[in-house]
């Protein structure tokens, strides 16, 4: 199983990049996007939303089934991948190069408190 | 893994199916694979050449007995008289209030009937057959599945289908050669092979040219095998949920239950009020009136039909009961019970999520024999 040690993990199987300028990047994991199989539809928060940690922010649908999307934070939308939209697949064949929104942290701090690769492996029994 | 998995049942094809690296899932209390990698890929296989599903969740159950044939005119919607030696028929089977219990295939080869009926159902269709058979004397029903009572020479069952389906039959096992070149559709016959005695049905669930093998249980895995080999291309019941929902036929516990009048789920062609026959459920249908009209619908905006989400019509609110994304359209469909009056070619909104999105209504199926219909 794939599983970038860069990266955070939330129970709910998204990943989370801190980037630089304090921001994340989230998408969901290789184990999400094998667990879904093909996924056909995606539809992505607007950016200048606001969330709280937890709240369903966007939907992934395979062939299958429809899943939710949660904020791995609290904090605001301020972009959408326009790309994965118009090709949903490549959250299959990339599932960490497919990000789907980035947000801008209410607090930086609180990433801190997500799963590491160790802990989110054990969690889906890597 | 959780205690219920533990408690699931497998078929005999299971560690052919663990070979394949198949993700399998819980259907109806039984673990099947859902996909080997791609629903996608395996639904455009079987439509472009040749898919195999492992179908052996299916139970056949044979009536046997000089009443066969009066017990099944009486405990089946459609009308068994109807068939010729070696045919098939698709009928309901429904409660007295002309609810749908199950729905099923009947073949007959002389004076007796083979059933094939749901995976998960099975156990409580034959309770209920059985309970109708006391009425007529020496009415044998033999389950041919063999985790069910009294069951004997158990089968697994394999349903290959698609345009190359036939031709990969009569290679792979040369005596039902024969039977591919001129059976016709619908039709079935038992031929004694290598493999032990085969019955190939000219039957299937994709819309696609086809057959449906039931080979004695130990023989099972050898026929899969040989199919492999020979280049048919395994798939999961997710490609086959999406191949059935193209070819617009309905599924039962999805489409219907014992709730379903069969006049709402677009089944009036499989049930004959007019003959003087007597069938359990027809006097609930004699005097019952069709609340919905069931057609399918093709959705215009982005986004996923699914099961349950509401129809917004301008005669009132519809449901639908399959949705899914079409790979051969590459949009998304769904089979749906609208209100009587709307018509094909009708636009409709449906409720997803807190969006209403434009559909437009078809008649089903959207697609045959590799060709988009609608």
């Amino acid at each position: 199983m794939n599983l970038p040690q860069e990266l955070r993990y939330t129970e709910s199987h998204e990943w989370v990049r801190a980037e630089a300028d304090g921001t994340i990047t989230v998408g969901i994991t290789d184990h999400a996007q094998e667990a879904l199989g093909d996924i056909v539809f995606l539809e992505l928060p607007e950016s200048g939303k606001k969330l709280g940690a937890g709240d369903a922010c966007a939907v992934v649908e395979s062939v299958k089934a429809a899943s939710d999307i949660y904020a791995p934070v609290a904090g605001e939308i301020i972009a959408s991948n326009d790309d994965v939209t118009s090709a949903p697949e490549q959250v299959n064949s990339d599932a960490y190069g497919s990000w789907l929104f980035k947000i801008k942290p209410n607090n930086p701090a609180d990433v801190e408190s997500l799963l590491n690769a160790a802990a989110y492996g054990k969690l889906i029994g890597a | 893994m959780s205690v219920a998995s533990c408690q699931l049942k497998r078929t005999i094809l299971f560690p052919a199916h663990e070979e394949l690296q198949a993700r399998l899932v819980d259907f109806g209390g039984w673990e099947m694979p859902v996909n080997y990698g791609s629903q996608i890929e395996e639904h455009l296989a079987t439509r472009q050449h040749c898919g195999m599903f492992d179908v052996s969740h299916m139970a056949a159950v044979d009536v046997l007995g000089e009443n066969a044939r009066s017990f099944l005119e009486f405990a089946l919607a459609n009308n068994v008289n109807k068939l010729a030696d070696g045919q098939a028929l698709y009928s309901c089977m429904l409660n007295e209030s002309g609810g749908v219990i199950d729905d099923l295939i009947v073949y007959r080869f002389g004076s007796s009937y083979r059933l094939v009926i749901n995976a998960s159902t099975a156990a409580n269709d034959l309770t209920h057959l059985q309970s109708v058979a006391k009425k007529f004397p020496g009415t044998q029903l033999v389950p041919r599945r063999p985790d069910l009572p009294d069951a004997q020479d158990s089968c697994g069952m394999i349903a290959v289908q698609g345009p190359q389906a036939l031709a990969l039959i009569g290679k792979t096992i040369p005596e039902l050669n024969q039977a591919c070149q001129t059976l016709k559709v619908f039709f079935a016959e038992k031929v004694n092979t290598t493999f032990g005695e085969i019955m190939m049905g000219r039957t299937g669930y994709t819309g696609e040219d086809g057959a449906e093998l039931l080979i004695p249980i130990q023989s099972t895995v050898a026929v899969w095998n040989a199919l492999l080999k020979a280049g048919a291309r395994p798939a999961g019941l997710g490609a086959r949920d999406t191949l059935r929902l193209e070819a617009g036929m309905n599924l039962y516990g999805q489409d219907m239950n014992e709730q379903t009048s069969p006049k709402d789920v677009g089944l009036s062609w499989t049930i004959d009020l007019k003959s003087e026959r007597d069938f359990i459920g027809k006097q609930a249908l004699t005097s019952s009136i069709q609340h919905y009209v069931f057609l399918g619908l093709v959705l215009k905006d982005k986004g996923i039909l699914r099961s349950h989400q509401v129809v917004k019509t301008s005669l009132g609110d519809g449901e639908i009961t399959s949705g899914t994304y079409s790979p051969s359209m590459q949009q998304s469909i769904a089979l749906a019970k609208l209100p009587v009056g709307i018509n094909v070619g009708d636009s409709v909104k449906v409720l997803i999520r807190d969006k209403e999105l434009t559909a437009t209504v078809v008649k089903p199926p959207f697609v045959r024999h590799g060709k988009v219909l609608v």
